[in-house]
């Protein structure tokens, strides 16, 4: 066609004027199957280039081999929401000479909106597009190798990025449709064999949690929600993946039914658990910045009602239009949660990064109503702490922490204490928690950190919250 | 009375947190033979160790028959569990033998008569001697149906509806309440068919038995909902405390509610509502009468 | 004391798996946890204590914890030594 777009990966980039010392982005919305950043870097170290610096979405246990790109000088920066498996072991004992820059989503977005996150050149995997840069994370062709639903992520890096790639294994016919990413945005289009391994990419639907404590936390959750004084109809609601996050709204489901009430929407992560409440019609909306299995990318293909959202209409608190604004209630879990409410998510007990931070910090801060659901204990690691490794979302945003051992109210909500004892649920103090925790453990040895920095924990509105130092 | 396996560290760490009444510690059926000694030790030092925040505690030891019984008795007295199971009970001189054994061990450590017992019915001799065993210590708290062993002895198998287990269950709790102490009913294994567990839990609180032994903490739900008195029931039973009180101290005799009589049955069964519903913990403390 | 080899515990989550080995040289006690750093020292201790109120002061201690708690911990370590030494803490 006229104008087209296709080029290889290595015309894609000599185009794109990069020079060392740039900055790349990538999103991850192929999660563990993610073919697209390995394949980049490798190429851009092949062609020489030095320095760079690497904006992610999120990186995890596939990124592996961008550990030799570090070692030799091709990346030197990175910024990123996540870090796990061996590249977050690396960089936690002290990989890199500059510190990692840690964003949450919506910190993300609204870095690169205004600015202060400069993007020279984005290569955005994509499941479909057509020549000209029209893609999405879904295809109706029939070849669709790789899906993956919500291209959430991607589209701050679209829209402000000076020069976009697109990198995709099903080049569809002209006008691909729907689309997520815009030609408009798009300078070149790369196509290549495979943008991901598709089963690690899509798990099949996440499986109800059976473990007794899990389901413990979540039936005592879901009793926090129903009697928090916001759950009436038209309420809206966003909970975490983890088991028993995932587990609260199988029983808020039941209490839905029985008294009638329907959620006006649900936001963020959509899995499959809420496309079925949706589709019995409890939830009116599916707001998707990231579509966590098959059966949530199956829905927002075919569903009107299921819509993709940025990571800026998701939760930039920047952007006062944005989702999380209009959020009632939010369920998130946590590694630790402190005597001050304040959450920790990345850093585990050993002091080596392995976590992410989603939209865990935006989401707190902006819904009314924020439900931390954790184990008092991990085998022996306290959950419950004086102070978190690494603070991550301030205690200031944290409304209720629900363990095995009891629910904790932050004194600075003393309405919903009020309502939840009203209920008949027990409260005790968070202070309390913590000493049941120690009291089980023993009193740990602080960790051996050093003095280097490996990381910077930004706060959603660009401030610095807290440092991660390098460990053993 | 929720079963953990006396070998499962994990498992017994935090049982309490499901909110049974009480948990019983297994060192019989779900522990192998080469691991009874380390166990054994593993129960005694959970037992010394975790706070279980008032649960009652139960351990099934072995028989007194096999070489472990004896030295399981030893641990768990010294440790001061509540309770010892005794299982595959069938004689009351049995009972007496094992109280003699704990006694022993009271004494050596300075609490003599601090533990209970319970018996475990699981043959038809036991079910046969149900009322020998019950009465045969000062003791024994409760005897409990154990529904494998005892429809393999049976030469049957058990079977959805339960008909195999009628004699044997209304025979405990009949034993059970003529002796005045509690029987509890036998495990349901199929974690997944709660719909079957939930009519069994029915069938058996009809029969008069005062729990059910459960395998999970999933099904503990099921037998606090069963059990659990309904908000009717706790206020007829209130009521009829309230005129009690109310004519005890006129001093009168006759006590009558909403024009009717109230006699001694009505008022038991009010008292066990109102205990029922404590125990539930939908009620508070004070309301126990 | 004589002792021959002798494990005790599991690699399930929350047990502690502890080898014995006959030695000459003291307590030698080799530890591989989850919470080494935290509780690591601890841990430690708590089975140098327990030997040794058993009396053992010579052995090879490897230990695999899954997360264990204090009481586990004494009680394999217990279980452990006991079929290490033979000597039963639980006498008939």
């Amino acid at each position: 066609m006229r104008n087209s777009k296709i080029s290889t990966l290595e015309e894609a980039i000599l185009r794109s004027g990069l020079k060392d010392g740039m900055t790349v982005s990538f999103h991850h919305h192929f999660r563990g199957g993610d073919k697209v950043v390995c394949m980049v870097m490798d190429k851009l170290a092949e062609m020489g280039f030095k320095n760079l610096h690497l904006a992610a979405s999120s990186l995890s246990d596939v990124h592996a081999p961008l550990i030799e790109h570090i070692k030799n000088g091709v990346i030197t920066r990175i910024s990123t929401s996540g870090l796990r498996g061996r590249l977050a072991e690396e960089i936690s004992r002290g990989l890199m000479d500059e510190p990692v820059i840690f964003r949450s989503h919506g910190g993300r977005g609204s870095a690169i909106a205004s600015g202060e996150l400069h993007i020279d050149v984005a290569f955005l995997g994509a499941s479909s597009s057509d020549e000209l840069g029209n893609a999405c994370g879904y295809s109706r062709s029939e070849n669709a190798k790789s899906i993956c639903g919500s291209l959430g992520y991607a589209l701050p890096d679209a829209r402000y990025a000076d020069h976009v790639v697109v990198i995709t294994d099903d080049l569809v016919e002209y006008p691909n449709m729907p689309k997520s990413i815009s030609a408009c945005d798009v300078e070149s289009v790369v196509v290549v064999d495979s943008v991901g391994d598709s089963s690690k990419i899509s798990a099949g639907a996440i499986r109800d949690s059976k473990n007794p404590r899990d389901i413990l936390i979540a039936k005592q959750a879901a009793k926090v929600v129903i009697n928090s004084g916001l759950f009436e109809d038209g309420f809206s609601i966003q909970t975490g993946t983890g088991g028993a996050s995932l587990a609260v709204v199988k029983y808020l489901r039941e209490s839905m039914l029985e008294k009638g009430i329907k959620a006006s929407f649900a936001l963020g992560g959509i899995t499959a658990h809420m496309v079925k409440l949706h589709e019995e019609g409890l939830i009116g909306r599916l707001v998707d910045v990231q579509s966590f299995d098959k059966v949530a990318a199956e829905s927002i293909k075919n569903d009107p009602f299921h819509q993709e959202v940025s990571s800026i209409e998701y939760a930039s608190g920047m952007h006062k239009g944005s989702a999380v604004h209009a959020l009632d209630i939010v369920i998130l879990s946590a590694l630790e949660v402190d005597t001050d409410f304040n959450v920790n998510v990345l850093v585990g007990s050993d002091g080596v990064i392995r976590g992410a931070i989603g939209g865990h910090q935006d989401t707190a801060a902006d819904s009314r109503l924020s439900i931390i659901v954790c184990p008092l204990l991990r085998g022996r690691i306290p959950c419950v702490v004086p102070r978190v490794t690494t603070l991550i979302t301030p205690g200031s945003s944290v409304d209720v922490v629900v363990t095995e051992y009891g629910i904790a109210v932050n004194p600075a909500r003393p309405e919903i204490k009020e309502r939840l004892e009203a209920a008949g649920l027990k409260i005790v103090d968070i202070q309390a928690l913590a000493a049941k925790a120690e009291s089980m453990t023993g009193t740990p040895d602080p960790l051996p950190f050093r003095d280097k920095v490996v990381g910077i924990m930004m706060n959603r509105d660009g401030r610095k919250l807290d440092e991660i130092h390098a460990i053993g | 009375m929720m079963f953990v396996p006396g070998n499962n560290p994990g498992m017994m760490a935090d049982a309490h947190i499901y909110g049974p009444d009480s948990i019983m510690l297994d060192l019989e059926d779900s522990v192998t033979m080469a691991e009874k000694d380390s166990a054994r030790l593993l129960v005694y030092n959970a037992l010394k160790s975790i706070d279980y925040g008032g649960c009652e505690m139960v351990v099934r030891i072995n028989p007194l028959s096999t070489p472990y019984g004896r030295k399981d008795v030893e641990a768990v007295v010294k440790a001061g569990v509540d309770v010892i199971r005794m299982p595959k009970t069938e004689t009351a001189d049995e009972v007496r033998e094992l109280e003699a054994e704990i006694l022993k061990v009271e004494n050596e450590i300075g609490c003599p008569g601090r533990t209970l017992i319970m018996a475990a019915i699981e043959s038809a001799l036991g079910v046969v001697n149900a009322y020998a065993i019950a009465t045969a210590s000062k003791r024994m708290m409760g005897i409990a149906l154990g529904a494998e062993d005892y429809s393999a002895n049976l030469k049957t198998q058990r079977t959805r509806g339960g008909a195999e287990l009628l004699l044997a269950r209304e025979s405990i709790v009949v034993a059970a309440r003529a002796a005045g102490i509690a029987c509890f009913d036998t495990v349901f294994s199929n974690l997944d068919d709660m719909e079957s567990f939930r009519k069994e839990t029915e069938l058996i609180k009809s029969l008069g038995f005062d729990g059910k032994s459960i395998i999970n903490p999933r099904q503990i739900e099921v037998v606090n909902e069963v059990f659990t008195p309904s908000e009717k029931d706790i206020l007829k039973a209130r009521t009829i405390i309230a005129a009690i009180r109310e004519a005890k101290a006129k001093g009168s005799g006759v006590i009558a509610v909403n024009g009717k009589m109230v006699d001694r049955p009505v008022v038991l069964r009010a008292e066990r509502t109102i205990a029922l519903a404590v125990a539930a913990g939908i009620l508070p403390k004070e309301e126990q009468i | 004391m004589e002792l021959k080899n002798a494990v005790a515990g599991t690699l399930e989550s929350g047990d502690i798996m502890v080898r014995i080995e006959p030695s000459d040289g003291g307590l030698q006690i080799g530890l591989e946890s989850p919470v080494k750093a935290k509780f690591g020292r601890q841990i430690e201790s708590l089975i140098r204590e327990t030997l040794g109120s058993l009396g053992i002061e010579n052995a090879k201690v490897e230990a695999i914890d899954k997360g264990a708690l204090d009481c586990t911990i004494r009680a394999r370590v217990t279980a452990a030594a006991v079929r290490a030494s033979g000597k039963d803490v639980w006498k008939d």
